[in-house]
C-alpha cells in the first residue's frame, strides 16, 4: 500500500524509513507536531486508567495526600485494597463467567445458524429482506423498552420448579438468575451476531457450496462440512465482541439478579455499589475493584485487539 | 393432502411471478412443497437454521416491545399483575405533566447531540493522525480503542475519581493552570457536560476505527490530485477527503446515538444507585428508577416507549438509507 501520497513534504522521513535512531532521526517540524499530537492523545486516553491503577495501591493518606497520577511512595504503598476488592468481588468473577461464557457461545452459534439460513440458501429475496430487517433493527433496541415485560416474563416462568434438581444438589436457588441471564443475553445478542456472520457469509466463495449442492448435499451437511469450518475467523470476532458486551453489561444483571447480596450476583453488580457509603467514598477500593472487573475483558482485548476492532467496526 | 387447494392456488401465483425456477417440486401437493414454491426452493429446509433464532428474537425483542406498549396503557404499579381490561393514555399525559420527565427528555437530547458531535470530531481527528503514515500505528490504535473494551461500570469508577473535587486529576490540572476547582459531579449545570466528556473518552476510539476504514477506502489518487493542485493538507482534508466520509459519518453517528441513549449503566455506577446526580437524569435512568425503585411499572413503560420512539426516529431512516443502498 503506497501511503507515501499521504505525507506532504515529509520526504526526508520517507527517504529513510529504517533509521535506527528511531523517531527523532531526520524528522521535520511537521512530523514532530504529528507525534506530539499522537502522544498527547495517548496521555488523554491513558491517564484515567493510569491514575486509577496507582491509586488502587495507595493507603488512605496516600490517596488524599498525593497527586492522583503519581505512583505510591514507600510509606503509602499497600496491597490492602486489592485484597479487600478481591474478597468482595471474587464470587462475582465466578458468577459472571457462569453466564457470560455460555451466553457468548450459544449466541455466536445461533447467530451463525441464522445468518447461514438467510444468506446461503435459496429462497426469495422478497421474503428474506423483512426477516433480515428485523434482525438488524434488533441491534439498536434500547433495552429499557423491553425491561418491564422481561421482568414480567421471568416472574411467570416457573424456573425455580424446573431447576429443582439443582437446588436438591445443594446449589443456592439464586442461581436461577444465571439461567435467566444466559437466555436473555442470547436473545438480545442474537441480532448483532447474525448481522456480523451475514456480512461474512455474503462474501464467502460460492463455488464450493454450489458444487456440494450439485452433488446433492443437504443444507445441514453443507453447513457442517463447508460453512462451519470456514467460519473460524468470524467466530473469533463474534465471540470476542459478545463476551465483552455480556461481561460488561450492568442493566440486565440489575433487573434479573437485583441485589448484590444475591449468591449469584455478577461482578459488575457488586462493583457498581463498591466503596460508596454514607461516610464517604473509598476510591482506592473502587479502583482496585474496577481493575479486577476489567481484567477478563482487558486480557481478551490485549490478546485479540484486531478481532475486537473488526467487531465494533461492523 | 388434497385439501390444500388454497395453497395450491398461491403457489400457482408464485410460479406466475417467475420467482421459482424449479416447477418440478409441485408433485405431491405436500404443505412443504407448497411453502417452498411460495417462498423459494430452500425455504423449509433452511428454516431449521434461521427459524429458532428468528423466533427467539421475535419474542424477546418485538413481542416484548408490544407487551411493553400494552403495559404502558394500563395503570399497573406496585406488586401483582397488570390489569389489561382498562387501557388508556393516562401514563403519557402524566409524563407530559411531569417536570422530571421533561427535564430527562431534554437532557437525553443534549447528551445525544453533544456527545455524538464531540465524539465524531475527536474520532475523525484521531483517524487522520493515525492515517498519516506513522510508526507504531498499531500501538496507538490499540490504546485509543482500549476504553471501548471496558465496562461502563469500570469507566464510571475511573471518572468518578478523575472528577473528584479535592484530588481528581481534572481539578488538579485546572488549579495548576491557576483556575478555581469545579464541582463536576455536584453542580447540576455542569454534570451533564462532564458525563459527556467521559463518554467521549470511552467511544472516540470507536469513531476512529469507523473513520479509519472510511479513509483507507478512499483511492490514493484523490490525495495525489489534491496535492498536484497545490492544496494545503488542511484544505485537502476539508475539501476533498472529509466529504467522502459521509457513509462512515452516518453509521458512526447512529451507533453513537444509540450508545448515548443507553448511558444508563454509566450513570448508575457513577453514584451506585438509581438516582443519578442532579442535572444528569436521562430517560434511560428515569425509566429504570420508576420501574425498579418506585414500582411504577406502567409509567416506566410509557417512558420506555418514548425512548423507543426516539431510537426509532434515529434508526428508522438509517435502516431505510442502508436498504436503499443495498447494504442490508
Amino acid at each position: 500500500m503506497s501511503n507515501d501520497a499521504r505525507t506532504d513534504g515529509g520526504t526526508v522521513t520517507e527517504a529513510d524509513p529504517g533509521a535506527s535512531a528511531g523517531l527523532l532521526a531526520g524528522i521535520d517540524g511537521y512530523r514532530v507536531l504529528l507525534y506530539l499530537g499522537l502522544l498527547g492523545m495517548l496521555t488523554f486516553f491513558l491517564i484515567p486508567i493510569e491514575s486509577g491503577l496507582v491509586t488502587s495501591f495507595k493507603n488512605p493518606s496516600g490517596v488524599s495526600g498525593s497527586l492522583p497520577f503519581a505512583p505510591p511512595t514507600g510509606g503509602t504503598f499497600t496491597f490492602e485494597k486489592w485484597r479487600a476488592a478481591f474478597d468482595a468481588l471474587g464470587r462475582g468473577l465466578i458468577n459472571s463467567a457462569l453466564y457470560a461464557i455460555p451466553a457468548t457461545v450459544i449466541s455466536a452459534l445461533l447467530g451463525s445458524f441464522a445468518a447461514y439460513g438467510i444468506t446461503q440458501s435459496d429462497w426469495k429475496q422478497k421474503y428474506k429482506a423483512p426477516v433480515l430487517a428485523l434482525f438488524v433493527a434488533g441491534i439498536f433496541i434500547p433495552y429499557q423498552a423491553v425491561l418491564v415485560p422481561l421482568s414480567q416474563f421471568w416472574s411467570m416462568v416457573p424456573l425455580q420448579e424446573w431447576l429443582g434438581f439443582l437446588w436438591a444438589l445443594g446449589i443456592n436457588n439464586d442461581y436461577a438468575g444465571v439461567v435467566e441471564l444466559v437466555v436473555t443475553h442470547v436473545a438480545y445478542g442474537l441480532p448483532i451476531c447474525t448481522v456480523l456472520f451475514r456480512s461474512y457469509y455474503k462474501n464467502m466463495s460460492e463455488e464450493m457450496i454450489e458444487a456440494a449442492r450439485l452433488d446433492g448435499a443437504s443444507i445441514r451437511r453443507i453447513y457442517r462440512r463447508i460453512v462451519l469450518p470456514l467460519s473460524g475467523p468470524m467466530f473469533a470476532v463474534v465471540l470476542i465482541y459478545q463476551f465483552t458486551q455480556i461481561w460488561n453489561d450492568l442493566l440486565f444483571t440489575l433487573v434479573l439478579v437485583q441485589t448484590e447480596s444475591s449468591a449469584a450476583a455478577p461482578i459488575v453488580l457488586i462493583l457498581a455499589g463498591l466503596g460508596t457509603s454514607l461516610e464517604g467514598q473509598d476510591f482506592a477500593l473502587r479502583m482496585a475493584g474496577a481493575f479486577i472487573a476489567a481484567l477478563p475483558t482487558l486480557a481478551v482485548y490485549i490478546a485479540f485487539g484486531e478481532e475486537f476492532a473488526e467487531g465494533v467496526a461492523t | 393432502m388434497t385439501r390444500n387447494t388454497d395453497t395450491g392456488d398461491d403457489s400457482g401465483d408464485a410460479v406466475a411471478d417467475g420467482g421459482v425456477a424449479e416447477g418440478g417440486q409441485r408433485s405431491g401437493f405436500s404443505p412443504i412443497a407448497a411453502l417452498n414454491e411460495r417462498f423459494g426452493s430452500d425455504f423449509v429446509e433452511s428454516s431449521q437454521f434461521w427459524l429458532p433464532p428468528f423466533l427467539l428474537v421475535g419474542l424477546f425483542v418485538y413481542g416484548a416491545i408490544i407487551w411493553n406498549l400494552l403495559i404502558s396503557l394500563t395503570d399497573f404499579r406496585g406488586f401483582g399483575t397488570p390489569d389489561y381490561g382498562d387501557l388508556d393514555l393516562q401514563m403519557y399525559s402524566r409524563a407530559l405533566a411531569d417536570s422530571g420527565f421533561i427535564d430527562a427528555a431534554i437532557n437525553t437530547f443534549i447528551l445525544l447531540v453533544g456527545f455524538t458531535l464531540v465524539t465524531l470530531a475527536l474520532g475523525l481527528g484521531l483517524a487522520i493522525l493515525i492515517d498519516r503514515n506513522i510508526r507504531f500505528e498499531n500501538t496507538f490504535r490499540t490504546i485509543y480503542l482500549l476504553p471501548m473494551s471496558l465496562s461502563f461500570v469500570v469507566t464510571a469508577q475511573f471518572w468518578a475519581w478523575m472528577f473528584n473535587f479535592n484530588n481528581g486529576v481534572i481539578n488538579i490540572v485546572i488549579t495548576s493552570l491557576g483556575l478555581g476547582r469545579v464541582d463536576w459531579i455536584g453542580n447540576p449545570d455542569i454534570v451533564l457536560w462532564a458525563v459527556m466528556f467521559a463518554l467521549m473518552w470511552q467511544f472516540a476510539g470507536y469513531a476512529m476505527v469507523v473513520f479509519l476504514a472510511g479513509l483507507r477506502a478512499i483511492p490514493n489518487e484523490h490525495y495525489e490530485a489534491a496535492k498536484v493542485d497545490g492544496a494545503s493538507t488542511v484544505r485537502m482534508y476539508w475539501r476533498v477527503i472529509i466529504p467522502q466520509l459521509k457513509g462512515s459519518t452516518i453509521s458512526a453517528s447512529v451507533v453513537l446515538m444509540v450508545f448515548a441513549l443507553k448511558a444508563f449503566d454509566f450513570l448508575y455506577s457513577l453514584v451506585g444507585g438509581y438516582r443519578p446526580p442532579n442535572g444528569a437524569d436521562i430517560l434511560a435512568t428515569k425509566m429504570v428508577r420508576e420501574a425498579y425503585a418506585n414500582l411504577n411499572w406502567a409509567y416506566a413503560s410509557a417512558v420506555a416507549i418514548t425512548l423507543f420512539l426516539m431510537t426509532l426516529g434515529i434508526v428508522g431512516p438509517y435502516l431505510y438509507y442502508q436498504y436503499n443502498r443495498g447494504n442490508l
